[in-house]
């Protein structure tokens, strides 16, 4: 019976895309209408194939095909997103990149957004969904919930990436910072996301396990919020069933601070919360002790959901928004300096009793270097959030510095480490391949995040500081475009930057590719053994 | 009165104390004495099932499995 409901589902959207590609008002609706053609055109095959296959019992143990392919995903997308960062990064510095043979496709308008959704949505997403699906599953001691519901939520997810991504290229933007997909993408996204906490909520409810483990509770409380922050800043009617243009509800500063609401909390909630929920479990197995304190990691959890939902406004300093919202936001700001360091404290010191490792275990250096740059933009945030400093550093490059580091060294460095943590578990190998090219990768990850950051700083204060410069009379002293050849050479640094870390990315696929494809090459860590 | 005016002082008063309540009767639950014992309970839960779910007698002892710290 269930097979007959999903034939016709699938019939429907297929002859709906079939229409929809041929009606489409823009290419990026067409394209997208072919893509969805062909991929449910796809799995009708499938399904009607499969009408007559016996059902096969439940496995007992547990689901972890579905977090093996999660790990190829994310290493896939990370060198993927970072490649075109790279990219643009040095279109900034050389506009000539922007060539002409590829307008309008291979402009930087076009390849910024897919850059932030390739390594935030592609890169993150797909580490947080095979995490969450791996760590939930020890914790509970329970297999997933909802058989190949994991494998819709891991391939819907995917689907969604591939036409945010198609969409940016071919034009396609609601014009929302880090929410830019149209209307029936995010549509999509919110029957996968849907699904994804069933799964989720569903294994929970079937844990043998008495207690929920604290990393539960900062992933629920990541995919419980997304949703929220999700559907209300994609509110929006769309210009007509057949194209992908669609207008907001809210408008003016209501729609700015819903923007922001929403853009700060995807830090707050997907940034900060999931890859908590990462921390809170991969740190402790590697360092193989528990927590340091479990009582300081529950009062971190609420002091984080409690605070974060209010930061948002310290985005819209100086603007249309009232005072009051602006001072609201930069207070929960500072005050969330407390709960962010608590966390960060609580990692650091479940190495306890175990930093000799330290000189023997890159994984656990990558998640100490992690820790320490969750720490560092936490201090920086909050620090940018008060007015006064925000009026220096706000569209400057300090707060692309201040992104970095912390993306760059927090959620990247940590998904690094749980991908080097799960690979060998997940194909039955001892260890990486080669545990000299994860020394490797941390140094140049490491260093290229330096350059990227120090040289943000200075080109971000730079800017600021020639932007407010006035002469005797009152007038401005310097043009935009003199800031522009000012930043110049910064920006080649922060190409470089870039690069290093890029490399590393690549040498972290290379090493997984080799550990899936056979062991482990040396069997003795590097570096001197602890007396 | 405005539905904006009812909410945003259902919001100042109210809802400012029921959330503040809320939190703070987190934290102190957290930190009940007597805490100590599920916490550390619930803290060595990663070093459980590993490798596979407790079927039903494994479960009993599953408590064997942690590590001495």
């Amino acid at each position: 019976m269930g097979n007959y409901i999903k034939l016709i589902a699938l019939g429907g959207v297929t002859l709906f895309a079939a229409i929809g590609a041929n009606w489409g008002r823009d290419v990026a609706y067409i394209v997208h209408a072919m893509i969805i053609m062909v991929v449910a055109a796809y799995m009708f095959v499938r399904v009607l194939r499969r009408m007559d296959a016996p059902a096969y019992a439940t496995p007992d143990g547990y689901m972890d095909d579905v977090v093996r392919a999660g790990v190829i995903a994310t290493s896939f997308w990370g060198v993927i997103g970072m490649l075109v960062g790279v990219v643009i990064a040095f279109q900034l510095a050389f506009p000539a990149l922007n060539f002409e043979v590829l307008q309008p496709y291979g402009n930087f308008g076009r390849l910024r957004p897919l850059h932030t959704s390739a390594v935030i949505f592609a890169f993150g997403g797909n580490a947080l969904i095979m995490s969450s699906f791996y760590i939930v599953q020890r914790t509970c001691g329970a297999r997933l919930w909802g058989g190949n519901l994991a494998w819709f939520v891991f391939w819907g997810y995917n689907l969604f990436i591939i036409l945010a991504a198609t969409g940016y290229l071919l034009g396609a933007t609601q014009s929302k910072e880090y929410a830019e997909p149209e209307w029936y993408v995010d549509i999509w996204l919110t029957i996968v996301w849907v699904a994804f906490l069933a799964v989720y909520l569903g294994t929970i409810f079937k844990r043998t396990e008495k207690h929920i483990y604290v990393a539960n509770w900062f992933l629920l409380a990541f995919i419980v919020t997304v949703a929220m922050l999700h559907i209300v800043n994609n509110i929006s009617i769309p210009v007509s069933i057949w194209g992908s243009k669609s207008v907001q509800v809210f408008s003016g500063v209501q729609d700015a601070m819903v923007q922001w609401w929403y853009g700060h909390n995807a830090v707050g909630f997907f940034l900060t919360a999931g890859f908590l929920g990462m921390m809170y479990y991969f740190v402790p197995k590697q360092a193989g002790r528990p927590v340091y304190s479990y009582k300081l990691s529950i009062i971190h959890f609420w002091a984080l959901i409690f605070l974060y939902i209010w930061a948002g406004p310290h985005h819209l300093h100086y603007t249309a928004l009232p005072d009051w919202a602006a001072t609201l936001g930069m207070v929960f700001s500072i005050v969330l300096w407390m709960p962010s360091w608590g966390g960060m404290i609580n990692g650091l010191m479940t190495l306890q009793g175990a930093w000799d490792k330290l000189r023997t275990d890159p994984i656990l250096r990558m998640m100490v270097i992690s820790l320490a740059f969750y720490g560092m933009s936490t201090f920086e945030g909050p620090m940018m959030s008060i007015k006064a400093v925000n009026s220096l550093s706000h569209y400057t490059d300090w707060t692309i510095g201040h992104v970095h580091s912390g993306a760059l060294g927090w959620n990247g460095m940590i998904t690094f480490a749980a991908l080097y943590f799960l690979t060998p578990k997940l194909w039955g190998r001892a260890q990486m391949y080669s545990m000299s090219a994860i020394n490797w990768h941390f140094w140049l990850a490491t260093i290229g995040i330096i350059l990227y950051a120090a040289s943000m700083w200075v080109t971000g204060i730079m800017e600021g500081l020639m932007w407010r410069e006035v002469d005797a009379n009152g007038f401005l002293v310097n043009s935009f475009a003199d800031t522009v050849s000012a930043k110049f050479p910064m920006y080649v640094v922060r190409g470089l930057g870039g690069v290093l870390y890029l490399t590393g990315a690549v040498i972290m696929s290379w090493n997984i590719f080799m550990t899936i494809r056979g062991g482990a090459k040396v069997t003795a860590p590097v570096g001197v053994p602890a007396e | 009165m405005e539905t904006t005016s009812v909410l945003s002082e259902l919001a100042d008063n109210w809802m400012l104390v029921a959330m503040f309540t809320l939190f703070v009767g987190a934290i102190l639950w957290a930190l009940r004495p007597g805490s100590k014992a599920v916490h550390q309970e619930t803290a060595n839960i990663p070093f459980r099932n590993e490798d596979h779910p407790p079927s039903a007698n494994r479960k009993a002892s599953s408590k064997n499995e942690e590590p001495q710290s």
